[in-house]
């Protein structure tokens, strides 16, 4: 099949309005008699579902967790941008559009990023409408910040909570329309297949994951805004339930996997503190408006700080290598976050890592707080020398503004930022890459749509911060209402699906067949063991930097943890109950699968680009020395595998993007 | 560390359910105390016995999944925290832990350690929202100023992160603060007045209809609010109430 992107003609600031003046609608008489469903209720599964029953679609939605507002959506921290130049200094679609693409690597479809700016001040307006508590100013008009990568302040937040305020937005949003009877919620229900009929995306099956019922759902059209992969790392900051599995049925069904090897590393998160780490958590981005970054210059220093004999406190300014600022002067702290990690793995790979693992840097607020003691000193007329003072007024600047990551660190550290350095290190974040999607939001199956992080639309090789719950809302509340109705159209006349055709028994019996096969496979190892397994897989040889020899290695390895799998996995208790290690066995399952390609995608894709970088692809001089280098004349595609059995076996479909409104260039952040 | 769990095992809704004691070693206070279980439960499937039950996902204190009563305490010793950010440096070697689910008549033990919330759920269908369109056509955000003091109160209530922690310590299983967060998030804001009647006179009715308790000012539930949310709000929504009764 060939790949179409269904972009609209025409100039790229007017393809939207022009692309919806044009596009079939579905009146409203007719809306009452189809059926959506829509899996997960984050920001952009939440916002979809509440904005398609408001036009009036029958909806179904369904999530694992046991409430909507529990999605992962609501561990976002630092914001949300959008081009409203509140703050004057600039900004306009444009700009955010330019930005994006830039931030992306150039390997993102300039016409999605260009709607997704368009539309991104509207989120706001929307937002506050709905009684989101953004934070504001003293005049009562809203605040903004700025995050890595641009020049600009135009993210918006609530304090570090701005994901949980968003998305309990949505999450309100949608409890409307259940109270009104428009959406029939489906909490602790599980999807584990697409069904097809006629070649069009008909509905789902699911598992009750309380009663262990397998249930059949029909409908019109099927969207899946179910988040991200990063779990095949097995550590992420990622929610513990977080997984590919929808997404990888959809995919086994037809749907073409884009760009897999696009993966967040985030340059600031807790490190790892040991074997029994299940998850890993990340400091806000937003501490890099206000926080410096550095380890020691000196070797003897940083073993003096791993004996425990010397403090961070008591190192000079002078012997301090704030590598960001040192090497990027025009970013400093806040170049985007693919460029920040491979500098903290470059310094604690030369052996400046600041604990006992050698794999921390540190987060410095110390100069921001005598910033701010001075500012506030100075307001209130008080003693600008008494240094007392000045870190009391500070200190109570940072915890308004940060507050609340402060108190994680400490929690989990179990020592004051306030007082010392936070210690930090790349973690897996966020997935770029995901299910394909042309214009519409539609994957290569028919009526079955792909929203959100689950896709892989909008940020390219590396997305920039603030920029994923402005993705989620867009696709949600205003693109794919538009786009759907389009595909709807032809659908008014269809009556409702019936669930009792041969496709549904078959996908039904699929999906039994493995849930038996689990409870009764007389394993030896647990789940975890293997998930842990494929986590040090991907981290080691798929994670922050690649070559070609860890990649074939690790698609040889992951094969065989797979076959083990298989083989070897014990899953307790019985199907028909809460049972969580068996959702877990199917989740690892397809990860396994997932991890494959994902590894075959690093190997084919021979350049650095965003959070992919190959070691063979660097620049060898002058001032851009030791940076990614990327390979336009040869990879300028988006990689869209298709399945056909193994992993290995995937055939791979190009993409080709054109870059007419903007101009490919190295990325400098210098 | 070596330690002592005794932890409530139910086998599903219908099951009487009791206490059973558990032997783990070699814990390191630098666990999460959800990791320690992860621990347990993997001792467990070795053995060939079936782990423990708990709810939990972001375990980093803010989807509110995990619900754990430990020691009699919901969210367990340390304050302002969720169960997934205790970390086992509360603990001392040699301790026994006492680990039960969230009790209360509203939210019924499903399995082991997990309660069903879902009337929380339910309130907020009730009422729980602001009744805009969400196709986008609203007026510009600064449109709309808000004093920040008033900004910043509604912030604090919308923090709220619906774990039922503030039931599970009352004693009289009230779900007041949980409501009250919500109205006074609303309440507190230019958007929220429009409805502001028919919010809490309808969310309030839910609450009893699924068999909450009273409010009798103990405080409990703001002793043990992983996100501090203050008992202010159930002072504002009993005013909020009284005007939209007198109105109504």
């Amino acid at each position: 099949m060939a790949l179409d992107s269904k972009t609209p003609k025409g100039p790229i600031a007017d393809k939207w309005t022009n692309y919806k003046n044009k596009i079939d609608l579905v009146n409203p008489a007719n809306k009452r008699n189809i059926d959506v469903i829509v899996v997960g209720t984050g920001l952009a599964g939440g916002s979809a579902a509440a904005t398609l029953a408001e036009l009036g679609y029958n909806v179904k939605a369904f999530c694992f967790q046991d409430s909507p507002r529990r999605a992962h959506s609501i561990a976002a921290q630092g914001g949300i941008n959008a081009a409203k130049n509140y703050q004057g200094d600039g900004d306009s679609t444009y700009r955010l559009f330019y930005d994006t693409v830039k931030g992306g690597d150039y390997r993102s479809r300039e016409a999605n990023v260009y709607r997704l700016a368009e539309v991104s001040a509207n989120i706001i307006d929307q937002c506050v409408a709905q009684g989101v508590p953004f934070a504001r100013e003293y005049g009562g008009l809203l605040d903004n910040r700025s995050f890595g990568g641009v020049l600009v302040s135009r993210t918006f937040y609530a304090a570090g909570q701005t994901g949980q305020q968003l998305l309990l937005g949505a999450y309100s949003a949608m409890n409307r329309q259940i109270g009104r009877g428009k959406i029939k919620m489906y909490n602790r229900h599980e999807m584990l297949d697409v069904v097809k009929v006629d070649g069009k995306a008909r509905g789902i099956i699911t598992r009750n994951l309380i009663t262990g019922e397998i249930e059949r759902h029909s409908a019109h059209a099927v969207v899946l805004g179910t988040g991200g992969y990063g779990n095949v790392f097995f550590l992420s900051t990622n929610a513990m339930g977080s997984n590919v599995t929808a997404g990888w049925k959809a995919h086994k069904r037809g749907a073409y996997f884009a760009n897999p090897c696009y993966t967040q590393i985030h340059p600031t998160c807790i490190p790892v503190s040991g074997d029994h780490q299940s998850k890993l958590t990340l400091m806000s981005e937003s501490l890099r408006n206000d926080g410096r970054i550095w380890v020691p210059k000196n070797i003897k220093d940083v073993e003096a700080i791993r004996n425990k004999t010397l403090k961070p406190t008591q190192i000079a300014e002078g012997d301090r290598d704030y590598y960001l600022e040192r090497r990027y002067p025009a970013f400093g702290n806040l170049v985007p976050r693919d460029v920040a990690s491979r500098a903290a793995k470059e310094r604690c790979d030369a052996g400046y890592g600041v604990n006992a693992t050698g794999e921390a840097v540190y987060l410095d607020f110390a100069s921001a707080i005598t910033r701010y003691g001075k500012e506030q000193a100075t307001i209130k007329g008080l003693d600008l020398n008494d240094a007392a003072l000045i870190k009391k007024l500070g200190q109570e600047v940072v915890k308004n503004k940060y507050g609340n990551l402060f108190q994680m660190y400490e929690k989990i550290v179990d020592e004051n930022p306030y007082e010392t350095p936070m210690m930090i290190y790349p973690a897996v974040h966020y997935t770029m890459g995901g299910v394909w999607v042309d214009y519409n939001l539609m994957t290569t199956v028919p009526g079955l749509y792909c929203i959100g992080e689950a896709n892989f639309s909008d940020h390219g090789a590396n997305r920039l911060g603030a920029s994923a719950l402005m993705q989620g809302l867009a696709d949600g509340y205003f693109v794919l209402p538009y786009t759907i109705g389009d595909y709807l159209s032809d659908d008014i006349r269809t009556g409702p699906i019936s669930t009792d055709s041969k496709e549904f028994e078959e996908a039904e019996k699929e999906v039994r067949e493995k849930i038996e096969f689990f409870i009764n496979n007389e394993g030896s190892h647990s789940v975890d063991y293997f998930h842990k397994k494929l986590g040090k897989i991907m981290w080691n040889k798929v994670g922050m930097s690649r070559n070609v020899k860890g990649l074939t290695e690790a698609i040889q390895e992951i094969k065989a943890l797979r076959d083990q799998f298989w083989k070897e996995v014990k899953v307790p208790g019985s199907s028909d109950e809460l049972n969580e290690e068996l959702a877990k066995a199917g989740r690892v399952a397809d990860f396994l699968e997932l991890g494959e390609l994902f590894a075959k995608d690093a190997l084919n894709r021979e350049e650095s680009c965003g959070g992919h970088f190959r070691e063979d692809s660097v620049e060898l001089d002058g001032e851009q020395k030791g940076e990614a280098l990327r390979n336009d004349k040869d990879f300028a595609y988006v990689a869209a595998w298709e399945y056909k059995g193994e992993p290995s076996e995937a055939v791979l479909h190009k993409e080709e993007l054109e870059f007419n409104d903007i101009e490919l260039k190295q990325r400098s952040y210098k | 560390m070596n330690l002592t769990l005794k932890i409530w095992r139910q086998k599903n809704a219908n099951d009487k359910g009791k206490m059973v004691d558990y032997k783990i070693s070699d814990v390191s206070p630098d666990m999460s105390f959800l990791e320690m279980l992860d621990v347990l439960n993997e001792q467990l499937i070795n053995e060939g016995d079936e782990p423990v039950a708990f709810d939990h996902d972001c375990r980093e204190g803010i989807c509110g999944m995990c619900s754990l009563y430990i020691n009699g305490e919901a969210h367990g010793p340390d304050r302002g925290v969720t169960t997934c950010q205790l970390h086992m440096r509360m603990f001392k070697d040699g301790d026994t832990i006492f680990i039960e689910p969230f009790r209360a008549k509203a939210f019924p033990v499903i399995k082991d350690l997990v309660v069903d919330r879902g009337a929380f759920d339910r309130i907020q269908h009730a009422g729980g929202f602001i009744s805009v369109n969400t196709s986008g056509n609203t007026i510009d955000a600064n449109a709309i100023p808000v004093e920040k003091a008033d900004a910043d109160k509604a912030f604090e209530a919308a923090t709220c992160i619906g774990c039922g922690a503030c039931v599970a310590s009352c004693k009289n299983s009230s779900a007041m603060l949980f409501v009250g967060a919500k109205v006074s998030q609303f309440a507190l804001l230019p958007q929220g007045k429009v409805e502001a009647t028919d919010r809490v006179l309808n969310m309030v009715k839910q609450m009893d209809e699924e068999g909450f308790g009273n409010c009798t000012n103990t405080g409990a539930c703001e002793v043990e609010c992983p996100k501090g949310i203050s008992l202010e709000n159930i002072a504002r929504m009993n005013r909020e109430y009284l005007t939209a009764s007198l109105k109504g």
